[in-house]
């Protein structure tokens, strides 16, 4: 029995990682429609900024600006080109996931590092270790900062207006090109944040982002492209989801049952949980 | 300095000349092409990598010995990307288009039984440096790595002696977990051991709270784990910071290496015990020149670990039956090969005839704070290996299945 009542704060930190590795593809898919498979070597890029500076609190915002630049450079290059053309930056984000995980493989070899969990995480309350708990933290925290972002500065509201009607705000002077930048900047940001949390808890390779790539974009489209409310609900849902599948399955098979509950949803609710409601004529 | 054209036209002719004179023997065969195919890339680059790079060593260790025949040794590298219908299709191309003698490749049982068919259909060699399930002895393939009665029985001898008996048994979702585990439950049938549960995760997962509440909950005196790659990070992390100890509850791993535990951070992991044939602490002359030339080729800070050295082994193993044989020629190598016995970084070594394993002495250790592993156990002397268990009333049943 404690070990089933165990599974709901274990279910809630499933969550909290899920909503931290989808946070920022709510930016760059959510936000922009851009299929980003390169969101995974953000990720990537994030934990390798850990495993350089070997500081947990320096590293946060480091990875935010290192993943960000990184976004940053592949927007301006490539990806703006290519906007409106989903399957071409499908294609090229791929190219260049493969391409940056191999850089990895090249600058620190093919073998795991070592991020050592500051000493201040070791133990914790109850089932939920401290690094858990931080993790549910720095998801509260990513949420409400970008909520914060979205609905009480005036970037964000720019950000929003562009996402509901480009042409409409783009003749209300709003720089369109801009906001895409800043959004792909704080996206992909958000993936290196994501990086430093998910080392923590699981291993740091070459190969880290393909193991949350997937989930990430289960969350996001379980929840409804560019709905924050959707994402933390979808995250949510989806760790308790496999925290009990898993709990009376296994691991195998929990992971079939979580999809098949995906599929299930979106032949109900094509659009994910929430819809945005645009006047946009597309 | 200034060469005059006349000169550097007449050193030309010469050196055409010289490469003219035995130019029919040497364009066919002044070298000898081998295969090694292993993971480069993926979630098993992590672990294959090593054992391509002490495979490289012994090429050039041999090489620098004068080569094998008189032959110099070419490798030629391929990666099977940690996808074993990859694995089966550069087996094959090096079989056919490289036309390479012998194959050292693989690391995964699935990558194994992907290339086993290619193998046998075109009638060449595979050496395969890592230990595995049993339960199979293919014509074509030389195991240079454990079978079970040489690392996991060992392994529970151990936990039997330490007096565990509730077993709970954690592994990767493949062939190799599922056949071990078979082994480790009729072994525990026989002898007293209860199993409180068996669980499995797909290979790459990286989410272990679920499975380390149900570990937990279950209270077991050990933990038997066959997780391969990646999910040892995530699984020991997390078990850590569960605040689960190797005192309180053992857990005793068959694939984590010297190799793997950086990766997976000493602090997680020390005090741990694993079963293996050989560690980089290993004491034999045959250890000492092998640990230093690793290092001095691919530096300082690198380790040495079983695979790498069954892996380096291969290599010497099969050059040994090319001299004893005379010729590359496959089915005379394998007549060659029975009973050749070399002294390895592991101890002697010894080419069982029957079955195309190795004698292999079986040793536990326990993982260090420094990151070596440091031997508590042996069995004395190489074990005869038995890939179907014959030897063991016990698992009389696992054979016949």
């Amino acid at each position: 029995m404690t070990a089933f009542v165990n599974q709901l704060p274990i279910g809630l930190s499933i969550g909290a990682v899920l909503l931290l590795i989808a946070l920022g593809l709510t930016f760059t898919f959510g936000q922009m429609g851009v299929i980003n498979m390169a969101h995974g070597s953000f990720i990537m890029a994030g934990a390798y900024t850990a495993y350089l500076l070997q500081d947990l609190v320096l590293a946060l915002p480091a990875a935010f600006l290192v993943a960000g630049a990184m976004g940053l450079v592949l927007e301006r290059l490539a990806i703006r080109h290519l906007y409106g053309r989903p399957l071409d930056t499908l294609l090229l984000t791929w190219g260049v996931s493969l391409v940056l995980q191999q850089l990895a493989r090249d600058l620190f070899g093919a073998p795991n590092v070592q991020v050592s969990a500051p000493s201040w995480l070791s133990g914790g309350v109850g089932i939920l270790p401290y690094n858990r708990l931080f993790i549910m933290g720095l998801a509260v925290a990513g949420v409400v900062g970008v909520w914060f972002y979205l609905t009480r500065t005036g970037l964000g509201r720019r950000t929003q207006a562009v996402v509901q009607n480009r042409q409409l705000a783009a003749t209300s002077g709003i720089d369109t090109g801009r906001i895409d930048m800043l959004t792909f900047f704080i996206g992909s940001g958000l993936a290196g944040v994501a990086g430093v949390a998910v080392t923590l808890i699981g291993p740091v390779g070459p190969a880290l982002g393909d193991y949350y790539i997937v989930d990430a974009f289960l969350v996001v489209v379980a929840g409804g492209l560019g709905q924050l409310r959707g994402a933390v609900l979808a995250a949510l849902g989806l760790g308790l989801l496999n925290s009990y599948a898993e709990f009376w399955s296994d691991a195998s098979l929990a992971k079939v049952i979580v999809f098949a509950v995906i599929i299930a949803f979106l032949q109900i609710r094509p659009q994910g949980m929430f819809v945005l409601r645009s006047r946009a004529l597309t | 300095m200034r060469i005059s054209r006349p000169i550097v036209s007449a050193i030309l002719l010469l050196a055409l000349a010289a490469c003219g004179s035995d130019a029919e023997p040497a364009a066919q065969s002044s070298e000898i092409k081998v295969g090694l195919l292993h993971s480069l890339s993926g979630t098993m680059a992590i672990s294959e990598v090593t054992v391509r790079d002490a495979e490289l060593l012994a090429v050039e260790e041999i090489n620098k010995a004068g080569g094998v025949l008189g032959k110099k040794l070419v490798p030629v590298v391929e990666d099977g990307a940690s996808d074993w219908p990859t694995f089966a299709e550069k087996a094959t191309k090096l079989i056919r288009q490289d036309k390479v003698a012998t194959v050292f490749g693989g690391w995964t049982s699935a990558s194994r039984k992907a290339m086993l068919p290619v193998f046998e259909r075109y009638k060449a060699l595979l050496w395969y440096p890592v230990q595995y399930e049993g339960l199979e002895s293919s014509p074509y393939i030389f195991y240079t790595g454990a079978t079970t009665n040489q690392q996991i029985i060992p392994g529970l001898d151990y936990l039997k002696e330490q007096g565990k008996k509730k077993l709970f048994l954690v592994g990767s979702d493949y062939v190799f977990p599922r056949t071990a585990n078979k082994i480790i439950k009729a072994y525990a049938a026989a002898n007293g051991m209860e199993i409180l549960g068996e669980e499995y995760t797909p290979l790459g997962h990286t989410e272990y709270s679920t499975l380390v509440n149900k570990v937990t909950g279950a209270k077991p005196d050990a933990v038997f784990n066959t997780l391969n790659g990646d999910s040892n990070v995530a699984f020991f992390k997390q078990l850590k910071s569960a605040g689960a100890t190797a005192e309180s509850m053992p857990v005793l791993s068959v694939s984590i290496a010297e190799e793997e535990v950086t990766g997976i951070g000493v602090d997680n992991i020390a005090g741990q015990p694993v079963a293996w044939n050989y560690y980089q602490t290993t004491e034999t002359p045959a250890n000492d020149a092998f640990v230093k030339a690793y290092k001095a080729k691919y530096g300082a800070a690198k380790v040495t670990s079983d695979p790498m050295e069954a892996g380096y082994n291969a290599v010497y193993l099969w050059a040994e039956a090319v001299k004893k044989a005379g010729t590359t020629e496959v089915e005379a190598v394998k007549k060659a090969a029975p009973g050749i016995a070399l002294e390895r970084p592991e101890g002697l070594v010894t080419i069982d005839g029957e079955n195309q394993h190795m004698y292999k002495t079986a040793r536990i250790g326990i993982i260090q704070p420094d990151g070596l592993i440091k031997q508590v156990w042996d069995s004395g002397e190489p074990i005869k290996p038995d890939p179907y268990l014959k030897g063991y009333p016990w698992a009389a049943s696992l054979a016949a299945g």
